[in-house]
């Protein structure tokens, strides 16, 4: 009875080289993070008619990069590491008297009247030169949108208990069910409403 | 006679469930990889950044790196930053042609969605970055994205 042995066994040894093989050409050629960064909108070219529209000097919050990386914040001479601070006290300053349409309710600042009226007014200018470095610029980009995110997570926790940083990844991900997405849309809205970024970069100096 | 036998009686190591484990290995990285698109033609160490969002979709993504050019590429200078668009290095007056070319080669419903990834190594000058961005601008791709690493960003400056 030769035949109950049943058939031969198919030699699989080699099958673990092979799905190595496999392995390592998947782990050599492939990358496992997803890209982050700094979204960023561009404005759009301005008709050579438009007028530009007439800006209080309060309401501008000048940041200029030199060079060398050294910063000038409204014509003071600052260290990077104080740039989020002074950025979140000019945009949450809400310099307008009570009474007034431009009244912040929400703003918690130091309500001077010589800095911004309302975080809706309020415009930061970036400018640099085209000799800084990348990497400052990203650190500058990185600390004034820090500072619109801090604020706005203020008051989302304020007025949703969670933070806004979350709830806008949370609503940006595609795998978040639309439910909830919709949910988060109206939220996020308002929150951005309450401080809109509102960041110029003016053309860059040549010397 | 006695050492015969135990040589005999030496277990070997069942291997038979190796290419299983090999396998769902192997499944797990294909899975959570993504394939690398383009080969680094330039030096591409990108800065740091702790306020980042994430880029979730990958396909209407139109990438762009500006580095000092690896040693392999001898015709151009190494200590000029260049542009590389897709596998090939560029000048700046390339850039609109190509961003153009890639949005015309994906699917309509993308296009009003697409964004521009940056991905400049952090020693790079700001002069050649206002030129893209001023290239950008006239073909009206106003969303960009400057990628970044994420991690302290005190640590890029000093």
């Amino acid at each position: 009875m030769p035949r109950r042995k049943g058939a031969p066994e198919v030699n699989a040894g080699s099958m673990a080289d092979i799905a190595f093989l496999l392995l390592i050409f998947f782990l050599v050629t492939t990358t496992i993070e997803t890209d982050a960064g700094l979204d960023r909108m561009l404005p759009p070219i301005e008709p050579p008619t438009e007028e530009p529209p007439v800006i209080k000097e309060k309401n501008i919050f000048t940041v200029n990069i030199n060079k060398n990386g050294q910063l000038l914040v409204e014509e003071q001479i600052m260290d990077i590491k104080n740039l989020r601070e002074a950025a979140t006290a000019f945009l949450d300053n809400g310099g307008a008297p009570q009474g007034s349409p431009e009244y912040c309710s929400y703003c918690k600042g130091k309500r001077d009247g010589s800095s911004s009226d309302n975080p809706s007014k309020a415009i930061i200018s970036l400018k640099n030169d085209r000799e800084t470095k990348y990497a400052t610029y990203i650190t500058v980009q990185n600390e004034l949108v820090g500072a619109y995110n801090d604020l706005r997570n203020r008051e989302s926790q304020r007025l949703y208990g969670r933070d806004f940083v979350k709830m806008e990844a949370e609503y940006l991900n595609p795998e978040t069910p639309s439910s909830v997405r919709d949910d988060l849309k109206d939220k996020v809205k308002t929150i951005q409403d309450l401080f809109p970024q509102k960041l110029s970069e003016a053309e860059t100096s040549s010397n | 006679m006695k050492r015969n036998r135990q040589k005999r009686k030496a277990p070997s190591i069942a291997t038979s469930s190796l290419p299983d484990i090999v396998f769902i290995l192997l499944f797990f990285f294909m899975t959570v990889t993504t394939m690398k698109k383009t080969n680094f033609l330039v030096e591409n160490t990108l800065p740091n950044a702790t306020e980042t969002e994430a880029l979730y979709q990958s396909d209407g993504i139109i990438e762009i790196l500006v580095g000092n050019p690896t040693k392999h590429n001898g015709i151009y200078s190494m200590d000029v930053p260049k542009i590389q668009l897709g596998n090939r290095l560029a000048e700046i007056d390339g850039v609109a042609t190509y961003v153009l070319a890639e949005l015309a080669m994906m699917p309509e419903n993308l296009r009003k969605t697409a964004m521009v990834s940056l991905k400049i190594d952090k020693t790079v000058s700001m002069g050649i970055i206002s030129d893209i961005k001023n290239e950008l601008q006239k073909i009206n791709m106003l969303k960009i994205n400057y990628t970044t690493f994420q991690g302290d960003i005190f640590r890029d400056i000093k």
